[in-house]
């Protein structure tokens, strides 16, 4: 991981969807008026055939996209996590996951990455959200690099996606030629201790915390759960049988994100602990990104405390 | 592919498609009747005058297009599709049963010839705009029809949905607005006032069209007129229709919008869509 490289995981998004349009026309990015935030500007300029806005109206955004899909399109709808998830909530339902269609929902400024925008712009409830939606794929990257194969990955796979990005800058963790699965956890570090199941922009705390926790002559496992759904659950089960001692790391609320869909595992194995981190169930404020981290105990400090403590349970 | 039936053989294909209506739901004693028949003539017309489609080849790429935006009168599309030879006409009597590709509202993956899925009101014409758009990407010269209840227009992403069909000039988009003035709850009057519905889409730059809506050899004439105008603009017939129209009991009455009839009441409705025949 290189601390001193930090670019937003939008950014990934928006280099990466270029290289898609040139070079399958039916990929399309249908904007809802913030482009630019979203990184969509040099699509706009070099594939202006392929680049269509149809201002703030995201739940006709929505279903613009179904009709296109439904013609051989590949929209990719770009907005913020806020709205593609819960201003087109049941549009996404009714007619992109339920018709499986093959739209992608491209959203910028997932969990509290928008933090001075305020809580109205901070997006805690998203993941929780589609993961319940039948034919839905949720993925979070953690970094530039796998936000661009993700994003690769998103396009080849024939079926609705919900794709989560940074507004913030977040290191760069993955080399250039790293490759990734949806649905397939990305085994970070070795570890007997303690598991350390972690995603989105909460994967360099997990590794931070890894850190710290060796320094104590702990060793963690460490994965990056970029997919929530389908949950990686091979994955899980073995952190279940060989360590038993799990902590989910999320920019997300602690409600039916990551924590969640790990704890349904371990429950029906009946065995196993689990600590989630993530934001507290509480709406956040204006204030710097890593702050409202803090404010919830995201931290990679309070990531080892925890994993200590379940380690000396 | 396409019929280029007369004005009196699209009147009695009419007459067809509302039996077929009143008889798959007193089948399934469940359905919505009143909305069904309103829009009878326009699915008509569409179906068997305008609409160029391959009921072996359900997916053809430059088949013109449907979307029941009011996905609760799907009993009209599938008495259509059936009558077109998408489906078996015995299908229709699977009417929202269990293991039916004629679903309680239209899957378009499980009913042949359903175009998309509808059912939550408000959402087709937004669906209907991205085909239309699809079409002037790619080029294609297949036009797409959309059907919105009067009601539904209570719903902003109707009008969302306008902006994107102006912006983009969606010339090969018709959209007809079934305005029975009935919703569920009561009068549109009563439940939200729709003012002038023709001015409103006029507003948000369609070129509106104004006809009775039952009255096939009106409605023929302005779905002529419109289908020829290719002058960027998305075309709106706005139809005055009559809730439950061509059976007397069910007319202008809010309680059958979903609601299915009795033996005697479905014997009632047949006689008297049988008259209805013209020679």
């Amino acid at each position: 991981m290189n601390l001193e490289k930090k670019i937003p995981t939008r950014n990934g998004f928006g280099d990466e969807i270029v290289a898609l349009g040139k070079e399958n026309k039916n990929i399309l990015v249908v904007d809802a008026d913030i482009g630019k935030s979203c990184k969509t500007g040099e699509f706009r300029k070099q594939l202006p055939e392929q680049y269509l806005n149809v201002g703030i109206a995201e739940q006709n955004c929505a279903g613009v996209a179904a009709g296109l899909a439904t013609c051989g399109k590949i929209p990719f709808v770009v907005t913020y996590a806020a709205f593609g998830s819960m201003r087109m909530c049941e549009m996404i339902r009714q007619e992109i996951c339920y018709t499986h269609l093959n739209v992608k929902i491209a959203c910028s400024h997932g969990g509290v990455t928008p933090a001075n925008d305020g809580a109205s712009h901070q997006a805690i409830e998203d993941m929780g959200i589609l993961r319940t939606i039948p034919n839905m794929t949720v993925v979070m990257p953690a970094d530039y690099a796998s936000a661009r194969k993700l994003v690769r990955a998103a396009a080849e796979f024939d079926g609705p996606v919900y794709l989560r990005f940074t507004r913030d800058a977040v290191p760069v963790i993955y080399d250039e030629d790293e490759d990734f699965t949806i649905g397939k956890a990305k085994l970070l570090r070795e570890g007997k201790d303690v598991a350390i199941l972690a995603n989105g922009d909460t994967v360099r705390l997990a590794l931070q915390a890894a850190e710290l926790l060796a320094a104590k002559g702990l060793h963690a496992r460490v994965y990056d759960f970029h997919t929530i759904k389908p949950l990686d659950e091979a994955a899980v089960q073995s952190c279940i049988e060989e360590i038993g001692r799990i902590v989910t790391v999320e920019d997300h609320n602690i409600l039916n994100g990551l924590g969640s869909a790990v704890c349904e595992l371990v429950a029906e194995a009946g065995k196993g602990r689990v600590k989630r981190i993530g934001i507290q169930d509480q709406f956040g404020q204006s204030a710097p990104y890593e702050r409202l981290l803090a404010m919830n105990g995201v931290t990679a400090e309070n990531i080892a405390a925890e994993a200590e403590k379940l380690c000396k349970a | 592919m396409k019929e280029n039936l007369s004005i009196v053989e699209l009147q009695n294909t009419c007459v067809d498609l509302k039996k077929h209506v009143i008889d798959m739901i007193w089948k399934a004693q469940s359905g919505h009747p009143g909305g069904s028949l309103s829009v009878a003539e326009f699915m008509t017309a569409c179906y068997f005058r305008y609409m160029n489609l391959d009921p072996q080849n359900p997916r053809w790429e430059d088949r013109d297009r449907f979307v029941l935006s009011k996905g609760h009168v799907c009993p009209a599309q599938y008495a259509a599709l059936a009558m077109k030879g998408f489906f078996p006409l015995e299908v229709l009597d699977t009417l929202r049963k269990e293991g039916s590709p004629l679903q309680g509202h239209p899957s378009m993956t499980k009913c042949p010839g359903i175009d998309i899925s509808t059912g939550s009101l408000g959402q087709g014409l937004a669906c209907a705009a991205g085909m239309a758009l699809a079409g002037k990407l790619d080029g294609r010269d297949y036009r797409v029809f959309c059907a919105v209840g009067d009601g539904e227009c209570n719903e902003g992403e109707i009008w969302e949905a306008c902006g994107t069909a102006y912006k983009y000039k969606l010339d090969n988009l018709i959209v007809f607005v079934d305005w029975n003035n009935l919703q569920l709850d009561g009068t549109c009057e009563e439940i939200m006032p729709p003012i002038d519905l023709a001015k409103k889409f006029e507003a948000f730059g369609f070129e509106v069209y104004r006809c009775d809506g039952n009255d096939m050899a009106e409605l023929v004439a302005v779905m002529d007129q419109a289908l020829a105008a290719k002058n960027g603009l998305p075309k709106c017939i706005v139809g005055k229709t009559v809730k439950g129209k061509g059976v007397s009991y069910m007319e202008n009455q809010v309680g059958w919008h979903g609601v299915a009839p009795n033996d005697e009441q479905y014997k009632q409705a047949m006689d008297e869509l049988d008259r209805q025949y013209v020679k």
